[in-house]
């Protein structure tokens, strides 16, 4: 084992970290599946997690475990210091003005589900429109309807071309006076499209609509600014970006959030408690019930060291290459066709192969030591717009190599040389 | 081919992959029932043909990956001229089979051509794909009009 204060050192907080070579940081990377060296390329999914995010959980559990916000023992204080030092590394990393507008939630589809449950329910009624686009993963349409059903309201769906490209015409014209949320995927789980948010977000504040922005699958590939993006929300989970499961963030513009009834009533979310009434606590913890998953935010305030110690400028431009490369080489495999082409595009390649299922693909790539995701990616409309059951999807991180991309390729050579 | 992939992969679903056998829709059919697998899309419609207690006919049509479209496609083959009690039985050896509790060898009298199923035994996420078609059929059995069946 790794001594912890060594990982610790403050010089090793600010250490850069070059692209090539990070690979080495993430321990999973290094074991065998299946008899091969692990390919992992089901980063959509979730990513893996360097050897700083697990000594941080790690420490954690060995020297701070404790309740937070409650007591006034040592243990206590120390758990609640690094749990909040962790909402401000997530401020600072999204450039959110206050920490207040930091939630702590289980990830991104709590996020949603927030929003929808108390934004949605205060602020949409009969005959209203919530607007979402076709590309959505399952998570930013289902809260969505429940909230349409429950007030009669509606769900309307802004449409994509063949490439998966929104079509921004058809958007401003769904953008209506009944409009009262737009709901939109910052990039594509199933397609890698990148949405233009910044201009999305300005042609609904035109009209006065606030924009939720489901940022899952952005955060790990660019480096994200809520205040440029003028979103009024965006939310994201912190296992896709190299952080531990069963903790995300909701950010949200502090008017807005303050203005929201609560969303979970319990412990930590109020100032008083009597049986005629509660008074309910300033933001964020307002909307924070409930012991939360304190290894977890400290994790995740791990990954955004590790993150910051990154120059996510050269991340994108190497995700870039390899996206690059993996397009031209899987192009030139016969019968394999590419779902979801549009120009702005993040590391991810949705795939299908002529005459053979996306299940069988995953199962023979696996014996080959290639993780990949097949399925409907939870974005059941987006197989039905482009009429598909599934596909399979190889989605990349910064510690993928263009190796990787040629064993990929080999082994769906092998998938048609067995089913072919 | 490695050895677990051909344990997977045998002839006989890679021949009823290709070249499914009844693989047609059924007019006079006396049942009908659509089977479906959300997580994958795997889809058939398994149509059944009675006579009284005796499966006269049986086909399937719909779309899916090899292992459930050779296993709807070894079943149909298997099941003309047999009884509901005899299905039963088979499906029943055929479930015990895919997750791993009926030793294929020792059976293989009983099991015949779906003894080529033995090695989704070694591949639970694949058991569902194996059985979506029985199950399917094992719903048509039962009901006089039953509903979609899923295996999810």
């Amino acid at each position: 084992m790794q001594t912890l204060t060594a990982t610790y050192a403050d010089e090793h907080l600010k250490t850069p970290i070059p692209v090539e070579g990070c690979r080495f940081h993430f321990p999973l990377l290094r074991r065998e599946v299946n008899g091969k060296p692990l390919v992992y390329l089901d980063n959509a999914a979730t990513s893996q997690k360097p050897q700083v995010v697990i000594d941080a959980i790690m420490k954690y559990y060995h020297e701070e475990n404790s309740n937070i916000h409650r007591g006034v023992h040592y243990l206590s204080t120390k758990a609640t210091e690094a749990y909040e030092q962790a909402r401000v590394k997530v401020q600072q990393f999204i450039n959110a003005r206050s920490m207040q507008e930091i939630i702590y939630v289980r990830g991104t589809t709590e996020g949603i589900n927030l929003v929808a449950a108390t934004y949605g329910r205060t602020n949409v009624g009969e005959g209203d429109e919530v607007l979402i686009s076709a590309m959505e993963h399952h998570s930013n349409i289902v809260p969505w309807q429940m909230l349409c059903e429950e007030k009669k309201a509606k769900l309307r769906v802004i449409p994509m071309n063949d490439a998966g490209e929104l079509l921004l015409d058809e958007y401003e014209k769904l953008l209506t006076a009944r409009t009262k949320i737009v709901g939109l995927a910052h990039i594509s789980n199933a397609l890698g499209t990148i949405n233009p948010i910044r201009t999305m977000v300005e042609l609904a504040h035109r009209r006065g609509i606030p924009v939720l922005v489901d940022g899952a699958q952005a955060v790990p590939h660019m480096k994200v600014d809520v205040q440029e993006l003028d979103c009024d929300f965006y939310t994201f989970s912190s296992h896709k970006m190299f952080g531990p499961t069963g903790v995300g963030i909701l950010y949200g513009k502090k008017a807005l959030l303050e203005a929201m009834p609560p969303y979970q009533g319990g412990g930590d979310m109020i100032k008083s408690v009597t049986f005629e009434k509660t008074i309910y606590n300033d933001l964020p913890y307002k909307f924070e019930a409930g012991t939360p998953s304190i290894a977890g935010g400290i994790g995740l305030g791990a990954a955004i060291d590790y993150m910051n110690r990154m120059d996510m400028q050269a991340v994108a431009a190497y995700e870039k290459e390899l996206l690059t490369y993996a397009t031209k080489k899987l192009s030139a495999i016969a019968g394999l066709r590419i779902i979801g082409t549009a120009k702005e595009k993040a590391s991810v390649i949705s795939f299908v192969l002529e005459g053979i299922h996306p299940h069988d693909i995953g199962t023979i790539l696996d014996l080959e030591g290639v993780a990949i995701r097949t399925g409907h990616h939870c974005a059941q409309p987006v197989m039905q717009r482009f009429g598909i059951p599934a596909t399979a999807r190889a989605s990349f991180a910064f510690y993928n190599t263009k190796e990787e991309v040629d064993v990929l390729v080999n082994a769906i050579e092998k998938v048609k040389e067995v089913l072919g | 081919m490695s050895s677990a992939l051909r344990d997977l992969y045998q002839e006989v679903i890679l021949d009823h992959n290709k070249n499914p056998r009844n693989f047609r829709p059924m007019k006079d059919a006396t049942r009908k029932v659509e089977g479906y697998n959300p997580l994958c899309g795997d889809h058939y419609t398994i149509f059944v043909k009675m006579d009284g207690d005796v499966i006269t006919d049986v086909s399937f049509e719909g779309a899916g990956c090899a292992i459930s479209k050779s296993s709807a496609s070894v079943m149909t083959s298997l099941l003309k001229g047999k009884t509901k009690a005899e299905a039963d039985l088979l499906f029943q050896s055929f479930h015990k089979l895919v997750t791993g509790e009926l030793d294929a060898e020792k059976n293989a009298e009983k099991l015949g051509k779906l003894a080529a199923f033995a090695g989704v035994s070694e591949f639970p996420a694949r058991v569902k794909c194996a059985s979506l078609a029985w199950h399917t059929l094992h719903a048509a059995l039962e009901k006089e009009n039953p509903e979609t069946v899923s295996t999810e």
